[in-house]
């Protein structure tokens, strides 16, 4: 299988990398259109900040080949909130394959802000299916994706927010898998399997 | 239901761990990676490495040493120790490391938190302090405790978090070491002073510390070394004790 993960400054890339080393699956980190293109599926990583990295993006014109992908591709972090319309973090406008708008969490005296730990999945369904309800995954995250139509698993922090979405072929996961013991491995090999 | 945070903390110095440490069924205890991935395994959720070497070539070990450890681990760990500069932390996290902790760096330059939170976001930038309590206040040491400065605990923390860190990793100076429990009172001032989550640390000794840190103490995870690595309290067993008193842990 070829998976393409798609290089730019997002600081989990490594991390994703070992992971699918650890569940015995071949890739390349590659900016290249065509590489990324030729590949079976595509792992879109993320951590950092909204509009640092959208730059990064449009600078290798990332941006415009993204939408364009027809084969699975899987955002997980800061590249599910990519994968929206906008984000309140530094009022960036995004790729737009969700129509939703990325928002701050307010924190409070009892749950801070940002959300950091082991959390767990609720009403998980679609691609993940119900095995996940009420797995743990890891989450360090301020913003959030607010549930909506392509929601296929919740989590409760505040609010019940998207823990992962999918719209054709776009998947995505705001929790890290990589990161994220079996449960993670799992859940990369569920998508995988797409 | 977010869960309350067990992190084991190695010390590795020149690439090795340095407490001493006794496990069945670990050939080699002072090896950082695989006690982590032990840990991992035993249901730990999070590890902390911190860099202790003296000389450089310690700190090039530990570089590269990270990227074995991102190679194993399959659960978030931060490494911390000698940071300086963005580019420090750009080499650990393109390693594999997914948040630094810095301490003295931050005291000396203060913005470097600001620089380090716009380049890589908040979340990975953990603001590590260590502090005594002496004459009703709590003041901040750096160089491992050793160096006295003119800041306080909570305002430098309030600080912190205002420049961009997403995490307080506060060590008690005065209940490091003594094994009679956490720094209760200070971590629940600390508490209503930031909205960032606050890591615990000084003090472990026995379970029911830990049942402390989390109800008393508000904290959102609580780091020990000692009572792990010479294996006084097992990860299972603290997190099935936590859960039957209560406290939300992962399972």
């Amino acid at each position: 299988m070829k998976i393409a993960i798609i290089k730019y400054n997002a600081g989990n890339t490594q991390s994703v990398a070992f992971a699918l080393d650890r569940i015995g699956i071949s890739y390349t980190i590659t900016d290249n259109p065509e590489e990324i293109k030729a590949s079976e599926k595509v792992i879109f990583p993320g951590v950092g900040e909204a509009s640092t990295a959208m730059k990064y993006l449009e600078n290798k014109n990332l941006d415009q080949l993204i939408p364009q992908l027809k084969q699975p591709v899987l955002g997980i972090c800061l590249g599910m909130q990519l994968m929206c319309q906008s984000s309140e973090e530094n009022d960036t406008k995004c790729l737009n394959l969700f129509d939703q708008t990325v928002k701050r969490f307010d924190a409070t005296q009892i749950s801070k802000v940002p959300h950091t730990g082991w959390n767990n999945l609720t009403k998980s369904k679609g691609w993940l299916g119900s095995e996940f309800d009420n797995t743990f995954v890891y989450f360090v995250h301020s913003y959030y994706v607010p549930v909506n139509p392509h929601t296929v698993a919740q989590t409760d922090y505040i609010v019940p927010f998207s823990a992962a979405m999918k719209k054709d072929n776009f998947f995505a996961v705001q929790f890290h898998p990589e990161k994220s013991a079996e449960i993670g491995e799992k859940i990369l090999k569920q998508f995988l399997k797409n | 239901m977010l869960t309350k945070r067990i992190i084991p903390c190695l010390d590795v110095k020149d690439g090795r761990t340095v407490k001493g440490i006794n496990f069945e069924g670990l050939r080699d205890a002072g090896d950082p990676v695989a006690l982590g991935a032990l840990y991992a395994k035993q249901g730990a959720d999070e590890l902390v490495f911190l860099d202790i070497s003296a000389t450089n070539e310690g700190r090039g070990t530990f570089a590269e040493l990270v990227i074995e450890i991102a190679a194993e681990c399959t659960i978030p760990f931060t490494v911390g120790g000698g940071i300086n500069s963005v580019k420090d932390v750009d080499r650990l996290l393109k390693a594999g490391a997914d948040k630094v902790s810095i301490n003295s760096s931050a005291v000396k330059n203060p913005d470097l938190i600001n620089e380090l939170a716009k380049e890589f976001g908040s979340q990975c930038i953990v603001l590590a302090i260590d502090a005594q309590h002496a004459n009703g206040d709590w003041m901040v040491y750096t160089h491992g405790g050793k160096k006295s400065t003119d800041k306080e605990l909570y305002s430098w923390a309030r600080e912190g978090e205002q420049r961009g860190a997403g995490e307080i990793l506060f060590t008690s100076m005065n209940h490091d070491g003594t094994k009679n429990g956490f720094a209760i009172a200070a971590l629940n001032e600390l508490g209503k002073q930031v909205t960032i989550p606050i890591i615990a640390s000084g003090g472990a000794g026995t379970m029911s510390h830990f049942v402390d840190v989390f109800k008393e103490g508000g904290a959102d995870a609580a780091l020990a070394a000692s009572v792990f690595h010479f294996g006084e309290i097992a990860i299972p067993d603290l997190k099935s004790y936590l859960r039957d008193n209560d406290i939300a842990i992962r399972n």
